[in-house]
C-alpha cells in the first residue's frame, strides 16, 4: 500500500515542478521587472512562450546531425529525473534510493555536456563560444556545489537528499557557521549555474557577453520550447535543493493529505522568497568579466570548504 | 550531535566569521576596502570578548574589550584612512602571487592551523577552546597578507590583523592574558602603528612609491 503511495507521491511532485518552474520564473521575472522600474510581465508570460514556440514549424540548419535534435529532449528529461530526486514537496521519495545527491550533480553534468555538444554541433562561432564558456564555468562550479553537499551529509551522515533535509529539519535550532557558509556558496554557485546576472544575463542577446544564450541560438520551435522549460526547470530544481539543505522545514514526512497540502503552501512561500531575493541579488550586483568568473567560483568553493573545515573543527570534539 | 549553549554557539559564529574576514582581506585589492574590512575584524573581536567576558565574569576582559574597541575598531582605522588620503594610496599593485591562488594557499594554511592547534586545543581547559584553531588560522593568513603584498600599507593591515588573531588566540586558550600584558601589547601596537606612519612617508620622499620591493636595492654609499 505505502509502496504504491510513494510512486505516486513521486509522480506528483515531479509533475508539480514541471508546472511550477515556468511559474517561478516568471515570478522572478516579474520581481525584477518591478525593482528596475519597468511595468511586469504577467506571471504566466514564460507558458505564453512556450506555448507559441510549440505551435511553430521547426527550422534545421542544414548540417545539423542528429544529436542537435535529440540533445533538447535529452536536456529536458534529465532536468525532469533531477526534479525526481529533490525533496520539494515529500521527503517519502521512493526514487532517491537509486540515486542520492551525487548522482544529481552527475545528471546536471550530463545535461550540461549535452547542451554544449549541440551548440557546437551546427558550427556557428557564437554556439562554440558559449558552450566553451559554459564548460569553464561548470567545471568550476561542479567542486563547489559537490563540497556544499559534502557539508550537508557529513551532519547527517547520508548523500539522500531527501534524508538530509530530514534529519537536519529534525535538529534543534542552533547557529552552524558551516552552513551558513555553505549557503553563501550555494547561492553562489546558483546564479552561476542558472545564468544568471554577475555571470551572465539572461535577458541579453548582445554577442560577446551571452553563455548560455549564445548555446540555444540555432533552436526553434518546440525544440527551443523544451529547453527554454529546461533552463527553467534548472533553476527551479536549485532553488528546491537550497530549501531542501538550508530552510528544510515544512516539508511532508508522511503520505496524508493534510501534510501533502501544508507542504504545498510552504513551498509557494518558500519559492515567493527565494524569487524575491534572487531578482534582489540580480539587480543589485553588476556582471562581471568573464575572466572575473574564475575568481567567483573560486570564492564559492573556498566558502564551502571553509564551511566543511569549520564544521570539522567545531563539532569533532 | 552533542548540545552547545547559546552564547558558545554565538561565540563560534563570530570565530568562523573572524576566519572569513581573513580571507576576504586576503582577496581585497582595494586598500579602502582592506582597512574597513580590519575595523569589521576588531569589532567581531570586540563582541567576541564581551561575550566571553559575561560568560565567565571575568571582569578585566570587559575592560580590555571595551580597549579593543577603542583602539581597533575606532582610532587605528582613522589614522590609516587618514594616511591613505594623505599619501594617495588606494590601490595595492597586483600581489606576488595571484588571488585564486592565495586562496588556495590558504585552505591549505587553515588545515595546517587546525591540525596545530588540536593537541593545544586538548590541553586548555576552557570551554572555547575550539576557536583556538581559527585563531592559529588567523595569526598564518595574516602573515601569509603579508608575504604576498608589496605596498607598505597592506603590510600593516596585515600586520594588525595578525595581532588580532594572537589576542583571539590568547583569549580563547585562557580567557585573556593579564591586564597589565594586555596594556603593554595596545601600547605597543599604538606606538608601531605611529613609528610606521612617519615610515611611510620617509619611504615614500626615498622611492616616490610605497612598494617595498625598492627596499630591496638598499645600499650604503661608498
Amino acid at each position: 500500500m505505502s509502496h504504491w503511495l510513494g510512486w505516486l507521491n513521486q509522480v506528483f511532485e515531479v509533475l508539480i515542478a514541471l508546472a511550477a518552474a515556468p511559474i517561478f520564473l516568471g515570478w522572478v521575472n516579474q520581481c525584477r521587472a518591478w525593482l528596475q522600474n519597468r511595468s511586469a510581465p504577467s506571471l504566466w508570460q514564460p507558458y505564453r512562450g512556450i506555448h507559441k514556440l510549440l505551435h511553430k514549424e521547426v527550422v534545421l540548419a542544414h548540417n545539423a546531425s542528429s544529436l542537435f535534435r535529440i540533445a533538447p529532449y535529452i536536456v529536458f528529461g534529465t532536468m525532469a529525473a533531477a526534479a525526481a530526486m529533490i525533496p520539494s514537496l515529500s521527503t517519502r521519495l521512493p526514487f532517491t534510493s537509486a540515486a542520492d545527491a551525487i548522482a544529481l550533480v552527475g545528471l546536471f553534468a550530463a545535461a550540461r555536456m549535452f547542451l554544449s555538444l549541440a551548440a557546437m554541433d551546427v558550427g556557428s562561432a557564437f554556439g562554440t563560444l558559449g558552450a566553451r564558456r559554459e564548460m569553464m564555468i561548470g567545471f568550476l562550479a561542479e567542486p563547489a556545489l559537490l563540497m556544499v553537499i559534502f557539508v550537508a551529509s557529513l551532519m547527517t551522515a547520508s548523500t539522500a537528499l531527501p534524508l538530509i533535509s530530514e534529519r537536519l529539519s529534525g535538529e534543534t535550532l542552533a547557529i552552524h557557521p558551516s552552513l551558513l557558509f555553505t549557503a553563501v556558496a550555494f547561492g553562489m554557485v546558483m546564479l552561476a549555474e542558472n545564468a544568471r546576472i554577475p555571470v551572465d544575463n539572461p535577458a541579453t542577446h548582445l554577442e560577446l557577453t551571452m553563455i548560455h544564450e549564445a548555446m540555444l541560438l540555432e533552436y526553434s520551435a518546440r525544440h527551443l520550447a523544451l529547453m527554454e522549460w529546461a533552463a527553467a526547470l534548472k533553476l527551479f530544481n536549485y532553488a528546491c535543493i537550497g530549501m531542501a539543505l538550508f530552510v528544510p522545514w515544512g516539508m511532508a514526512t508522511n503520505y496524508q493529505a493534510l501534510s501533502l497540502a501544508l507542504a504545498m503552501l510552504s513551498l509557494a512561500v518558500k519559492l515567493i522568497i527565494v524569487g524575491a531575493a534572487l531578482a534582489v541579488v540580480e539587480t543589485l550586483s553588476a556582471k562581471l568579466r568573464v575572466f572575473r568568473a574564475p575568481e567567483f567560483l573560486a570564492t564559492a568553493f573556498l566558502l564551502a570548504v571553509l564551511g566543511l573545515l569549520v564544521h570539522l573543527l567545531q563539532v569533532a570534539r | 550531535m552533542n548540545h552547545i549553549p547559546f552564547d558558545l554557539q554565538i561565540i563560534n559564529a563570530l570565530a568562523a566569521l573572524l576566519l572569513l574576514l581573513s580571507f576576504s582581506m586576503l582577496s581585497q585589492r582595494r586598500i579602502v576596502s582592506l582597512v574597513n574590512l580590519l575595523a569589521m575584524q576588531g569589532l567581531l573581536l570586540t563582541v567576541a570578548t564581551l561575550m566571553v567576558a559575561w560568560r565567565t565574569g571575568e571582569t578585566h576582559l570587559y575592560l580590555s574589550g571595551l580597549l579593543t574597541f577603542a583602539l581597533k575598531v575606532v582610532f587605528l582605522p582613522w589614522l590609516l584612512h587618514r594616511l591613505i588620503r594623505r599619501l594617495n594610496v588606494y590601490w595595492d599593485t597586483e600581489p606576488l602571487l595571484n588571488i585564486p591562488g592565495t586562496m588556495l594557499v590558504g585552505v591549505l594554511i587553515v588545515v595546517f592551523a587546525f591540525g596545530l592547534a588540536q593537541p593545544i586545543a586538548e590541553l586548555a581547559s576552557t570551554a572555547t577552546r575550539n576557536a583556538i584553531g581559527i585563531a592559529v588560522a588567523v595569526i598564518l593568513l595574516s602573515f601569509l597578507m603579508m608575504i604576498t603584498r608589496s605596498k607598505a600599507m597592506s603590510q600593516v593591515v596585515g600586520f594588525l590583523s595578525m595581532e588580532n588573531g594572537l589576542f583571539f588566540g590568547a583569549m580563547s586558550a585562557t580567557y585573556g592574558m593579564p591586564m597589565v600584558v594586555e596594556l603593554g601589547i595596545a601600547l605597543d601596537v599604538l606606538v608601531a602603528m605611529l613609528v610606521l606612519g612617519v615610515f611611510f612617508f620617509q619611504i615614500r620622499e626615498q622611492f616616490d612609491s610605497l612598494d617595498l620591493h625598492h627596499l630591496e636595492s638598499l645600499k650604503e654609499r661608498d
